[in-house]
């Protein structure tokens, strides 16, 4: 099979990641204060998210750098 | 709940990606085998996280949210008690056999073990469960578009079936399973801070502890003993027999929708991990679902004030009441990726079973591979367009999870009797699974029947479900063992490969003891023990 699916993973977890990241940076506080107890969720999910990404993303780089090799 | 521009836009980049993962895997479509069974390539851990999430459908993530927080940490047993067992069980005991025979099917395996009677019966009665099985999917995914975006009822269910259909369509099985892996992740990621935020919200554990309606709500185990004492009415007797068993085994070890993600892997040592690696995430979701359906009932005792009055609101409840936006796309997403992955299981695995077992057998055998290829698309779309009506008639149940055991008590119940006799008796004969199979099927009616008649009665519906799968259950397992006593046994030299005691062990010196599946089975089950424990 010639699709590895971690890279596909890899790149919505990356942009969900930075999406959440831009969107706790740059939204209106007040909205973590109602929903999620004061934390900004979306700035710290986001780059859990976005780690997630990156690695599954490495994984399958590496992956395809030595199938070439 | 209100969804703004940054939430929908996540939803929208999902739809991309489920549909693009099709579109990339068109083009390997090209023999009947790539379609139904992936060409048997893939690798376990991918198989094994498919295995998992092909089975987390709107049951799972809604429906035991739900129960959780209508019947407490009793649902933990959904979990520790019935699907770890069993998930060992087909993947050190059963998995030989499907994969070692290169069988395509569940029912293709019955007309190896027995005849082709018992092949057509139980494909037949796979094909309806499955079919009523994922109109719940569909349902589920409709009422989620329903309450967002505003549509209505019936274009939400057909907008749904299409990208579904579309997927399959384009690329089979491995479209479903790659689809799978990526849902899997997403569920995961997209429940997994309702965990956190909901257990700080009332306090860490203790605080939860103090704040449920009932101090029984908090235990596994403790309650056990005497239906009386714990809010879903069953006793041990029910609770081990009858779901540890009867209904688990019923469902992880003879559902060809599980079974069928590890007959596309690539080898036999893959095959047998896949169950076993899905054994490993599936021990910890009740962090996931129970968990926040207990939160839920904790912060609102009454139903009303968050639920709705709906239990079947718990986890859509929690997810308004924790998430911003932002975080509430990837948690609408998850909750999407779940009803997908579940919808597409069963499309998957019903229109294999409908072309090898009901068309190429019975309606049009001896075609070309090309042939059936085509007909496995057509089936594809068939099984949606029936799904978008069996959605209907799940909108006039009210209860999600009542409606599923109540098939599973059906037809997969007596299919594990069937199983058990002839992969561990060599003397079951050839006629006895028909016989034992429809007797099953009947007393399931019966049962059924007395009890929707009050005839008969439980404390719950769920003690119902669980007694009829093991009146099921009982009844073909004696019928099989009668009507083998006085019909001729099947010479022995047929039975190799799908008979326990006259199958050669594969070998095992050549692997380390860490990836034997005995081993990892093990290590698994003690976990699994010290859960049970610490949440008593």
């Amino acid at each position: 099979m010639g699709l590895d699916i971690r890279m596909p993973i890899g790149i919505i977890f990356s942009l969900y990641g930075i999406i959440l990241i831009i969107y706790g940076a740059v939204a209106d506080k007040s909205i973590f204060q109602e929903k999620s107890l004061g934390v900004n969720i979306d700035l710290w999910w986001g780059l859990a998210l976005l780690v997630f990404g990156v690695f599954m993303g490495a994984l399958a780089f590496r992956a395809s750098r030595s199938r070439e090799s | 709940m209100h969804p703004h521009t940054v939430d929908y836009a996540i939803i929208g980049i999902y739809f991309v990606f489920v549909l693009g993962i099709g579109f990339a895997l068109r083009g390997r479509m090209k023999t009947s085998e790539d379609f139904f069974l992936s060409g048997r390539s893939i690798p376990g851990w991918i198989t094994g996280l498919a295995f998992m999430s092909a089975n987390l459908g709107a049951l799972e993530v809604m429906g035991h949210a739900a129960n959780a927080a209508k019947y407490g940490m009793f649902v933990n047993h959904f979990y520790w008690l019935a699907a770890m067992l069993a998930m060992c069980f087909v993947g050190v005991f059963m998995m030989p056999f499907y994969y070692g025979s290169k069988v395509r099917s569940v029912p293709e395996f019955l007309r190896k073990r027995y005849d082709e009677k018992t092949r057509t019966l139980n494909a037949l009665s796979f094909a309806a469960m499955t079919l009523l099985v994922s109109g719940v999917d569909l349902y589920a995914m409709a009422i989620l578009f329903e309450r967002l975006l505003h549509w209505p009822f019936g274009a939400s269910v057909v907008a749904s079936a299409l990208v579904v259909a579309i997927y399959i369509y384009l690329g089979g099985l491995t479209s479903s399973i790659y689809n799978e892996v990526l849902q899997f992740f997403l569920i995961v990621f997209g429940f997994l801070p309702l965990a956190i935020l909901g257990l700080k919200a009332v306090g860490g554990f203790a605080g939860l502890e103090a704040k449920l309606p009932n101090p029984g709500y908090a235990h596994t185990w403790a309650n056990i003993w005497h239906a009386a004492d714990n809010p879903m009415g069953i006793n041990w007797f029910g609770t081990i027999f009858g779901l540890g068993f009867v209904l688990s085994f019923g469902y992880w070890c003879t559902d060809f929708l599980v079974i069928q993600r590890g007959l596309a892997a690539k080898d036999m040592a893959a095959a047998q991990r896949t169950p076993l690696i899905a054994a490993v995430p599936k021990m910890f979701f009740p962090l996931l679902v129970v968990l926040p359906g207990l939160v839920a009932i904790a912060l609102d005792p009454t139903t009303k004030l968050m639920m709705g009055g709906r239990y079947d609101n718990a986890l859509p409840a929690m997810l308004g009441r924790f998430y911003p936006s932002g975080l509430l796309g990837i948690g609408l997403t998850a909750l999407l990726a779940s009803f997908m992955s579940g919808m597409a299981g069963n499309v998957t695995a019903f229109n294999t079973v409908l072309t090898f077992d009901i068309y190429q057998t019975h309606i049009n055998p001896g075609k070309d591979d090309q042939h059936y290829l085509t007909m496995g698309r057509l089936a594809t779309v068939f099984a949606v367009i029936v799904g978008i009506g069996t959605a209907f008639i799940v909108l006039r149940f009210n209860n999600l999870m009542d409606y599923l055991q109540l098939l599973f008590a059906f037809f997969n119940a007596p299919l594990f009797g069937t199983f058990l006799l002839g992969m561990f008796w060599k003397r079951t004969s050839a006629h006895s699974g028909f016989w034992g199979l429809l007797c099953g099927i009947l007393a399931a009616a019966t049962h059924y029947t007395l009890y929707h008649f009050h005839y008969i009665s439980y404390p719950s519906d769920m003690a119902a479900n669980f007694y009829q799968a093991i009146w099921a259950f009982a009844v073909c397992f004696c019928v099989t063992v009668v009507v083998t006593l006085f019909t001729e046994p099947r010479k022995e030299e047929e039975l190799v490969g799908l008979v326990y005691s006259l199958t050669p062990r594969p070998k095992n010196s050549d692997v380390p003891w860490y990836e034997r599946p005995g081993v990892w089975a093990i290590g698994i089950l003690a976990l699994c023990t010290v859960l049970n424990i610490i949440f008593w």
